[in-house]
């Protein structure tokens, strides 16, 4: 019985490879559901809670992609990616977009032939420290021992920071975070690195969190953001935007609370673009008017959205730090809905 | 004469004493503690080290898994009762039971099914365990797979149904002309077969009701325990005939498929399973369209059950080979031919000479199912790793979860193993 479809697929496979490369977006509206790329479990970005449902600021932006595109923020479908099928996942079509907390990076963009669509977390490389052992910078660590996970872009952004301030250290490798963390516990190191976002959730974990600290110094960059695949400009447009208006909405004070409100009451010329009251901006996208209300009204702004997953009332306790808005000394700055 | 002798003695005694109970130290524990523990002074003193060493592991295991809590809604919570105490979290465990066991996604709702097909499990394997049972059980075992089908995965019932219907057609073409060649018999069977599904493929669309009485859960939906239950049966009794067949064809004098199946079996077995599974996952996407995917599980199950089935091909010709030239032409001198020699003479000999091996691969296959956590399919170490590690409530639990996985994969093994010494000596014809 299945053969039979199985036969069927492989003598149309020609016909529609071709024609699943072109047009993700009316393939998405068509199958009425977003297929939409996570990592099997990282606190904070995307895991399934108790009842199964996903949580986190990817998980979030995958229903804001929906609700803009299908009008339903839950017709999402989350495939779990590990590091290993995550860009042969989104090659081959599975995956409609990318959201797994990936870094931003010129081989992944040009020669993996992805489009980054921009940026939903910045993150940068950090260090945890006892308390007791009266360190105050990562400049003073000369001599220190190290664990650092094996095989990573930390590794050598490690190495190259103790080697440009001309101190020395011992590197202690490890294999997961999961091992960092425990071998940290244990005294087998002196520090532990690993992204800022990951040392403060893991540090969330400990039993006496404030016996421990994150040095100040982040010696690296790790933009963090959504993906798509090369080419297709339509569809990277709508995902790009969704992302963008997230971040206006905050900038303009458009929350999930107010959104119905400002839609109507505002005078403000760009919250009415925003929210589709005034121009064709949907329109231009493919999509309709109400798109970006219906991101914000179900999802919440950028700055919901971070508070409720990952800020600094949830046990990973993030600051918003370089994650602010640009008027708030941060990177985040969407261009103008115009 | 007899006088001389009555009076040589001073003392006859005319009735036995009775019998006295041994002495303490020739009987009883002491005895058994004399002959085992302490037999010698470097006896002894091993076995006070090893009891010491004992005493060491229970010292610190003992107390933190007694005082263990039970109740409680996250880790914080497990550690405000605990006080600052030593004391294990089991708290996750009950909290994460249904996720642990059926997957993050399976609708609780539906949680009696997979649990009912369980339950049927252990009434399909009897009869193939244990042959001492009445044959007509294995009329349950055949439906088995169907049933279970159904009731894991849901949909309609025709699927199931036509996919039996294609079995039972196949195998009266296969009963119909088995007495011309086995050859005739064994292929026409499956030509019939794959006939039948091909046509059913139309049939069934149609006939499917809008709302099947059992709701559809797709592959991706399954995981937990559930899963590597799913995979490891499976793939087991898949991989078993499979093995079978390509043992007997390395031996084949046909040339063809002789390379052929030698080259399989050398292939798969220099091959590390991880790759396949990767292949499965990953590659086979690039070949079909986004759509039209083969489900993820048959792809897992097809990669695993090829390679099990090599190494379970290698393990039956060991067998083979073991058993004396005398017993082939036995069989050729009885007349009969290929089939019937392999059925009733060489096969239920080299098969019995290999239930050590073929279980040692089994064993080795359940566990390597934990392997699928790598290609983002959450079994019961995808779940720990993944959902469950991930979230805010148990991040940073390692030794609860993971030694409940250890006990839930030896009860399964250690029963495979004890399984398999009961056969070999309920097997044992040998006089030894």
């Amino acid at each position: 019985m299945n053969k039979s479809v199985i036969f069927g697929a492989l003598t149309i496979a020609g016909l529609a490879a071709g024609a699943a490369a072109a047009g993700t977006l009316d393939d998405v509206k068509a199958r009425g559901k977003l297929n939409c790329g996570v990592t099997t479990g990282l606190a904070g970005f995307a895991a399934p809670d108790a009842t199964g449902e996903w949580k986190g600021i990817d998980a979030a932006f995958c229903r804001a992609v929906a609700a803009a595109v299908l009008g339903d923020a839950t017709a999402v479908e989350f495939v779990p990616t590990t590091g290993k099928t995550r860009f042969t996942a989104l090659a081959s079509g599975e995956i409609d977009v990318l959201a797994r907390n990936t870094t931003w990076t010129l081989s992944r963009d040009v020669d993996l032939k992805f489009d980054f669509l921009g940026v939903n977390y910045y993150d940068g490389q950090g260090f945890m420290v006892p308390k007791a052992l009266g360190v105050s910078s990562a400049k003073d660590l000369d001599g220190a021992t190290v664990c650092v996970q094996t095989g990573t872009t930390t590794e050598l952004n490690l190495a190259d920071f103790f080697r440009a301030n001309n101190i020395s250290y011992e590197p202690v490798p490890i294999e997961t975070n999961a091992e960092g963390a425990q071998q940290y516990l244990a005294g087998a190191c002196d520090s532990y690195t690993t992204d800022a976002s990951g040392l403060a959730s893991t540090r969330a974990t400990f039993e006496n969190p404030g016996d421990h600290t994150l040095l100040p110094e982040i010696i690296s960059k790790e933009p963090l953001g959504p993906l798509v695949r090369h080419g297709d400009n339509e569809w990277g447009d709508v995902v790009r935007w969704t992302l963008n208006a997230l971040i206006s909405a905050e900038e303009l004070g458009v929350t999930s609370a107010n959104v119905g409100e400002m839609s109507t009451g505002s005078t403000n010329p760009e919250i009415k673009r925003l929210l589709g009251t005034e121009g064709t901006l949907g329109e231009m996208l493919g999509l309709d008017a109400d798109w970006a209300k219906r991101a914000i009204a179900t999802q919440g702004n950028y700055g919901e959205i971070f508070a409720r997953n990952i800020g600094e009332d949830t046990p990973v306790g993030l600051a918003r730090g370089l994650n602010a808005q640009w008027t708030d000394g941060g990177l985040l700055y969407s261009p103008p809905f115009r | 004469m007899s006088d001389t002798h009555a009076h040589s003695v001073a003392f006859v005694r005319t009735e036995t004493l009775p019998q006295a109970a041994a002495p303490s130290n020739a009987a009883g524990p002491t005895k058994w503690m004399r002959d085992n523990l302490f037999a010698t002074p470097a006896n002894g003193l091993l076995t006070i080290a090893a009891i010491y060493l004992i005493y060491l592991v229970l010292a610190s295991t003992l107390p933190w898994m007694l005082n263990g809590v039970w109740n409680a809604g996250s880790l914080a919570e497990c550690r405000e009762i605990l006080q600052g105490t030593s004391g294990a979290c089991f708290a996750v465990l009950t909290e994460r039971w249904p996720q642990l066991m059926f997957g993050f996604k399976y609708p609780a709702s539906e949680y009696w099914r997979p649990t009912l097909a369980f339950v049927l499990m252990f009434v399909a394997l009897a009869p193939v365990l244990f042959f001492d049972l009445p044959r007509k059980l294995l009329i349950v075992t055949a439906l088995f797979p169907f049933v279970a089908f159904w009731l894991i995965w849901g949909g309609t019932v025709w699927t199931p149904i036509f996919a039996l219907l294609g079995v039972i057609v196949g195998y009266l073409v296969y009963d119909r002309f088995v007495a011309q060649s086995f050859a005739a018999g064994f292929f026409g069977g499956i030509a019939a077969a794959i006939v039948v599904w091909t046509i059913s493929g139309y049939i069934v669309p149609a006939l499917a009701p809008e709302q099947p009485w059992l709701e559809a859960v797709p592959s991706r939906d399954m995981g937990g325990y559930m899963l590597n239950m799913m995979l490891g049966i499976t793939c087991v009794s898949l991989s078993i005939p499979l093995g079978i067949i390509l043992a007997l064809g390395r031996q084949s004098s046909m040339p063809l498929i002789k390379w052929i199946c030698v080259i399989f079996i050398e292939f798969i077995r220099g091959v590390p399973l991880i790759t396949l599974l990767f292949v499965a996952s990953v590659m086979l996407a690039y070949f079909f369209p986004p759509d039209q995917t083969v489900d993820l599980f048959l792809r897992v199950v097809i990669m695993i059950t090829m390679f099990s089935a090599a190494y379970i091909a290698e393990v039956i010709r060991g067998g083979l080979a073991a058993l004396p030239k005398g017993q082939y032409e036995a069989a050729d001198s009885l007349g009969l031919d290929y089939a019937q020699a392999m059925r009733l003479i060489i096969l239920p000999q080299a098969l019995k000479i290999s239930i050590p091996g073929i279980v040692n691969i089994a064993v080795g296959l359940f566990k390597d199912t934990t392997l699928v956590s790598v290609i983002s399919m959450f079994d019961i170490i995808g779940m720990i790793r993944g959902p469950i590690l991930a979230s805010q409530d148990w991040n940073g639990l390692y030794w609860e979860l993971f030694l409940f996985a250890c006990l839930v994969f030896f009860v399964v093994c250690y029963g495979i193993s004890q399984y398999s010494q009961w056969l070999e000596r309920r097997l044992a014809t040998d006089h030894r």
